[in-house]
């Protein structure tokens, strides 16, 4: 059975619709890249998966994990398993980080029936995450976001993911902002978490993120529908010729 | 020498006749107020706070309930102690002073450490009335005609008390079911290079109808160090008043944290006087207000010298109907060039039916100053709430953990543990 199954999702935000049919499996294992332009509907897609408010759902189905996902709050969504990586995290001022992931990770356990972990058990793990990622121990006590440059709040993000070990990431855009240096590190730690439990969704406009997180299926949004699907080599076609002989496709198949 | 004012009420008219019966100084304040009456709200300084309530109550004789309430204390000191300590929860070695009506219970005479003295004074041997506003505020005019005496606080140059000197003012109707006025008074007087912290607190023994109307005085002189906290936590059925006067000399450092948690309605003034060069005041302030209750913080600081620092947070969070007042006055004068002032005030509405009225109110008349101010007033931020619930937080926790973050700050801004502690598990309770 298919991790996330999207059959003809349609969504809504005040009252403009931005998706006008997705169809899309994702397996566990598997990175899928959802490439497009601004505006077509990538970021979207990712919070409506997430289930941010602002987008109204007005058609079509996702199952996640066997469960009907559009009726799941975005908190049992998260504890469920699902992540999104924002593409603009937000800044949290008087919360700081580890209270924040203590909190986020005990409320997954809850979810599940899980004790609470101990002090001493969460601060074993928060460290180790740390130790695969590469990141500096000083940003646990700093409050979440603030003051983070866009390269540390992408990669607090990552950590995030890391420490709540989610079956399935969707990281939104994660690369925009960022320099060469700051996506490979990010890249390395999403790589470092690759894993055959976990499926990845990686939302972005430029293939450059793709050569260091390499997927295994590419997929073309372009006004709110996926108009070509494809091996990582698509990714290059898109690189090298962009996004316009996509459009004259898409003209050509309404002629 | 009475002169007409606006109010007449039997309480009014049951003062005109203490008038007599005062020591020269009380009757002078006692006219002051008579003058002045209770404040209405065509008055700028109390437009959004309507004190009608207060001014209409049937109060007991403040002369004869002292008697009352001295018999009450001898009979029941051990309970008052008891009431007093499961409100702090004092630590073994604390200092701590308690008064009943503004009368001793305990820990009225004591000289906790070399050069530090607790003593309580007849208001005619007291060093009250210095600086607190008699002339223009009627609350601290009623005060300083009715106050049964002083608890003077006093370090003489050079002492210093590491550990807060724990104040708790109870008010309680000790017997009878007559509306009480309570007219407590401290003066700290902290001499040159002296260090001294006090803490006030404000509960109510039973509930009734009661104001309190607390004034106090702090002398702050060269070099010294002043940190001052004031806790109400009184019953939901009383009002409070409360003025809290400061003058700083030269490169002094006064700090005031006022905690707003009880109390159906509350206005509290606290006023700074930076009169000598290089002064440093702080003024912080934390208010939670829920069901129909009104917190009015005045501020006032006044930049009479050169080269002083002010700051001033002061924050709110409403649930509710309750309903937030913040009047922030800052004056530069001529010659106090170099001043830096900042003023932050903000306030968090939880409910669509709470209301804060807000007023920064800056008179900058040097021209070589820094100061900044800024008010905002808002609602929890949706993507902040989003985010929170994307990691797996309900969002009713997330709503609290945000709310508790908004006063985090003046929590950790608070430099006496006990204090911190205390608030940090209230906001938790009241948050919950």
């Amino acid at each position: 059975m298919a991790l996330l199954e999207i059959k003809g999702l349609h969504a809504a935000v005040d009252g403009r619709e931005i998706l006008k049919g997705i169809d899309l499996t994702v397996n566990a294992g598997e990175t899928h890249a959802i490439m497009g332009l601004n505006g077509s509907g990538k970021s979207t897609l990712a919070n409506v998966l997430a289930g941010r408010d602002a987008y109204e759902v007005t058609g079509g189905s996702v199952i996640y994990d066997g469960k009907d996902l559009l009726e799941l709050e975005p908190e049992e969504r998260a504890c469920e398993g699902l992540f999104l990586a924002f593409q603009y995290p937000v800044e949290i001022p008087g919360v700081n980080n580890t209270y924040f992931l203590k909190a986020a990770l005990n409320a997954k356990r809850k979810y599940h029936g899980q004790p609470e972990l101990t002090a001493v058990e969460f601060l074993g793990l928060v460290k180790e995450k740390l130790k695969i990622l590469h990141i500096d121990q000083s940003l646990l006590n700093r409050p979440v976001n603030e003051g983070f440059s866009g390269g540390e709040k992408k990669r607090n993000e990552i950590f995030q993911m890391a420490v709540l070990n989610p079956k399935l990431a969707i990281l939104d855009e994660t690369d925009s902002g960022l320099d060469i240096d700051a996506i490979r590190a990010v890249a390395d730690g999403v790589n470092a978490l690759r894993s055959p439990e976990r499926a990845t969704i990686v939302v972005t406009h430029y293939q450059r993120l793709l050569n260091y997180i390499v997927p295994d299926f590419v997929h073309v949004l372009l006004h709110g529908e996926i108009v070509a699907s494809g091996g990582k080599e698509l990714a290059l076609k898109l690189e090298k010729e962009g996004y316009a002989w996509l459009e004259q496709d898409l003209a050509g198949a309404a002629r | 020498m009475t002169e007409l004012t606006t109010n007449s009420t039997a309480f009014v008219d049951r003062l005109r006749t203490l008038e007599t019966k005062l020591p020269a100084l009380q009757a002078n304040a006692l006219s002051r107020f008579l003058y002045l009456g209770f404040p209405e709200i065509s008055n700028e300084e109390w437009r959004f706070t309507d004190v009608s309530k207060l001014a209409g109550a049937d109060y007991a004789n403040p002369l004869t309930t002292i008697e009352a309430d001295l018999s009450y204390i001898e009979a029941n000191r051990y309970e008052l102690i008891l009431a007093a300590e499961a409100a702090i929860q004092p630590a073994a070695d604390a200092t701590s002073v308690i008064l009943f009506n503004g009368l001793p219970v305990a820990g009225e005479d004591q000289d906790p450490a070399l050069g530090v003295s607790i003593r309580y004074l007849s208001s005619a041997d007291s060093a009250a009335g210095e600086i607190a506003d008699t002339e223009s505020n009627p609350f601290t005019a009623l005060n300083a005609a009715l106050f049964p005496g002083t608890l003077q606080i006093t370090a003489t140059a050079g002492a210093a008390l590491e550990q807060p000197i724990e104040v708790v003012l109870i008010s309680g109707h000790a017997g009878s079911s007559a509306p009480r006025i309570t007219s407590p008074r401290i003066v700290i007087q902290a001499g040159e290079n002296s260090q001294l912290t006090i803490v006030e607190t404000y509960i109510s023994l039973g509930s009734g109808t009661s104001l309190t109307n607390t004034v106090t005085e702090a002398l702050v002189s060269r070099s010294a160090i002043v940190d001052h906290y004031r806790v109400n936590d009184e019953a939901k059925s009383s009002w409070h008043v409360s003025a809290l006067a400061a003058a700083l000399d030269a490169s002094s450092v006064f700090s005031s944290h006022s905690i707003n948690l009880g109390a159906a309605i509350i206005r509290n003034e606290a006023t700074a006087l930076l009169r000598g060069e290089h002064a440093e005041c702080t003024l912080n302030g934390l208010s939670l207000g829920d069901g129909d209750r009104l917190i009015d913080n005045h501020t006032s600081i006044d930049h009479a010298s050169a080269n002083c620092n002010s700051h001033e947070v002061y924050k709110a969070i409403l649930n509710d109907r309750s309903r937030g007042v913040f009047n922030g006055k800052i004056f530069v004068r001529l010659d106090a060039q170099k001043t830096d002032a900042k003023q932050t005030n903000k306030t968090l509405l939880l409910s669509p039916e709470a209301r804060v009225d807000t007023k920064p109110q800056l008179e900058i008349l040097a021209d070589d100053v820094k100061c900044t101010h800024g008010a905002t007033i808002g609602q929890l931020d949706p993507s902040q709430v989003f985010y929170l619930r994307s990691r797996g937080l309900s969002e009713g926790e997330a709503r609290r953990l945000l709310t508790y973050a908004f006063a985090g700050d003046i929590v950790l801004r608070l430099k006496v543990e006990r204090l911190q502690t205390a608030l940090d598990e209230r906001l938790r309770v009241w948050l919950a």
